[in-house]
């Protein structure tokens, strides 16, 4: 077996069953790892219809086969479990060493399943696999677990774990590894609270065979030499990281404000900038296991009251808790969060969740008696409570941990949460950018930049340089970057080398590796099988047409100015367009023709 | 004319934010990063843009146009 292991481990928290197993060749072939091979894993085991936070759904780590190689920055493992905040396929992707850690103690994942009757962990040391008492840790934070998992275990473990918010089962808990690497999104830690799994700790000192050793050196030698010699890869994002992009969108007129109530421009973008990050308060830069890019901030905060050290915010963290709730204060955001990762956190809804709720209030939509603090705009310190208050469902926190939309919901008004599918839409106003419109509307997991950033070629021009204000050619545009994502994502690569790396430079990585000598375009169907998968179980989790869409505000309530002003987001011209490429009917239905092209069967 | 000029990133090295600067009518993108001494080889990915819409080295710069540079960045 070359770049995958092979095995996966089966932990049954019920019964305090352990089993190894192989994986079956034809679906790491067809699937990959990590995102589309747990995809497959998951929607051959588990009913889409069942309740995420009920002991019937079952939580998978997977790494892919790049993962844990020399390849370049290919450090990522997924979280596949069925979401908490909305109820569709989750994979949620993070890197740090915790995906290669997996790989060296033996294994391409682990299969989670049951619920544990006491606070459980899981220690990994090789192919030793045991289930431990965690009643110590829980109601630490990802800080303190991570400490004393080590301690408990070995130093050089590599620990995943949730904090008191995964604990009290708020719907966007993360799972942190590493102190500050989190898979983010769709709730995967309150996945983890459900089942009493406070925590994964693996050590493994075995090695990775790849098919072609000479050959998969050539390869990532290639793509190193272009990494170092894009700009963007080899030298800005080490210097600015994502938030570089504070300032570019904010200029492009696609910065939302105040809940996209506003004309996408904040007044306040240069405070809270890339520039003035790392200006002020950056530490250093610091990449994931095998990354040449180093995006990562390490940020310090000196003195006052929001003094602290940690990671981050990264561009989407700042949005969602600086931008959208009209507040420069950088020192209020690098602590709230901070706070999201000790507590463990998605930044992009809390910040998403507690926009909509000041929006509302303003509106005289929420009642001052039930909130706790009077809900404003410009607030720091309102922000940095509410962060406590939501991990521990404490007063109006109890509101906040449901997400946006149950909120907005339970007011009557659910047209003020800002989600597509129930998630909370990321930094960029598609009334602004046409592509990421669809992105949001089409999202497997929905409201979500990283299915198909389709803001690389609107507004990076890169690698083309398209008009956001086109629909032409959207679509067209959409489903590539959807497919080559899901391929990169299942390889255990990270997606910021497609700013300077192409399919090719992908498939030849992974033909060297595995040996499997898929051509590029094969390769790049294995994504769009992916894809199609997620659809699948979505589409049998009762998800339809209806919730193919974005936000009523970003369909009728045209942009205020800017360089957009007067657009709105022209779903409909794009959308029909965008089932026919894919091969879907006109409810968005895969064809049985798509799907028997696909080797998919329902 | 008058054009507001805003520089990003490590442009700003040695230059400058923000400034009004005084150009000639129809001076183009091309000629203000000669004047600002940016290597266009270098612009020919970054981000060029005048009121918020992408363009080009030959764009032309009126009066009351706000031209912002980037070098070539991106994040997500």
């Amino acid at each position: 077996m070359y770049g995958w292991t092979g095995k996966i481990a089966r932990i049954n928290l019920s019964d305090g069953s352990i089993k190894t197993e192989s994986l079956k060749m034809s679906d790491m072939k067809d699937y990959i790892g990590a995102r589309g091979l747990g995809t497959k894993l998951f929607f051959d085991e588990v009913d889409p219809g069942i309740d995420p936070l009920s002991s019937d759904n079952k939580i998978i780590f997977l790494a892919g086969p790049l993962t844990g190689t020399i390849a370049s920055s290919g450090g990522r493992y997924n979280v596949v479990t069925k979401g908490v905040l909305n109820g569709t396929i989750a994979a949620s992707n993070s890197g740090g060493s915790f995906g290669p850690e997996i790989k060296y103690a033996g294994y391409d994942g682990f299969i989670i399943e049951g619920k544990a009757k006491e606070p459980a962990y899981l220690w990994v040391n090789n192919d030793q696999v045991e289930i431990r008492d965690a009643s110590e840790l829980w109601g630490k934070n990802t800080v303190e677990t991570t400490d004393l998992v080590k301690a408990a275990t070995d130093d050089e473990a590599k620990v995943a774990c949730i904090g008191p918010a995964g604990e009290n089962l708020v719907k966007f808990a993360c799972v942190m590894n590493e102190y500050n690497r989190a898979a983010g999104r769709s709730g995967a830690g309150a996945v983890m609270g459900s089942k009493n799994l406070k925590a994964i700790a693996v050590r493994g000192t075995k090695g990775i065979r790849v098919a072609d050793n000479k050959r998969f050196l050539k390869a990532i030698m290639d793509a190193r030499a272009k990494l170092k010699a894009h700009p963007v890869t080899g030298e800005g994002l080490k210097a600015y990281g994502t938030n570089i992009l504070v300032n570019i969108l904010n200029e492009h007129g696609g910065l939302p404000v105040k809940n996209f109530s506003e004309a996408a421009i904040f007044s306040g973008a240069e405070k809270i900038s890339g520039e003035y990050q790392a200006e002020k308060y950056l530490v250093r830069n610091k990449g994931c296991f095998g990354c040449s890019i180093g995006c990562g901030r390490v940020t310090r905060i000196k003195q006052g009251k929001y003094q602290g050290l940690g990671e981050g915010p990264e561009y989407e963290a700042t949005w969602a808790m600086g931008a959208n709730l009209d507040l420069d204060n950088f020192e209020a955001i690098s602590k709230a969060n901070f706070l999201c990762n000790e507590l463990g956190l998605d930044p992009i809804t809390m910040g998403g969740t507690l926009s909509c709720a000041v929006e509302m209030s303003v509106k005289g939509l929420i009642p001052r008696e039930d909130t706790d603090m009077e809900l404003q705009w410009s607030d720091p310190d309102l922000l940095v409570e509410m962060v406590k208050k939501t991990a521990y469902r404490d007063g109006f926190g109890n509101c906040l941990a449901e997400g946006s939309y149950r909120l907005a919901e339970s007011y009557g008004h659910p047209e003020f949460s800002m989600t597509s599918k129930k998630q909370e839409l990321p930094a960029y106003d598609p009334r602004g950018q046409q592509g990421i419109g669809l992105n949001y509307a089409t999202s497997n997991r929905g409201g979500c930049h990283v299915r198909g950033y389709m803001t690389s070629p609107e507004v990076l021009g890169i690698p083309v340089v398209v008009d956001p204000d086109a629909t032409e050619g959207k679509p067209e545009l959409l489903k590539l970057f959807q497919d080559l994502t899901a391929l990169i994502d299942s390889a255990g690569l990270c997606l910021f080398i497609t700013f300077a790396l192409g399919l090719p430079e992908i498939a030849e990585q992974l033909r060297a590796a595995t040996g499997v000598e898929l051509s590029d375009e094969e390769f790049l169907q294995a994504g769009e099988r992916i894809w199609n998968l997620e659809r699948l179980f979505n589409l049998k989790a009762g998800f339809s047409k209806k919730d193919d869409v974005v936000p009523r505000r970003l369909l009728e309530e045209p942009m205020l100015a800017g360089p957009h002003k007067g657009r709105v987001l022209e779903l409909d011209k794009m959308l029909p367009v965008y089932y026919e490429l894919r091969g879907w009917d006109e409810n968005g239905i895969p064809t049985g023709e798509k799907l028997a092209l696909l080797g998919i069967s329902r | 004319m008058l054009v507001t000029v805003k520089l990003f990133a490590y442009l700003r090295e040695g230059r400058f934010k923000v400034r009004v600067l005084e150009l000639a009518d129809d001076h183009t993108v091309r000629q203000v990063l000669q004047d600002l001494s940016i290597s266009e080889k270098e612009m020919k990915i970054g981000i060029i843009m005048i009121n918020g819409k992408r363009a080009s080295f030959e764009s032309h710069l009126g009066d009351g146009d706000t031209l912002a540079i980037f070098p070539p960045l991106a994040g997500g």
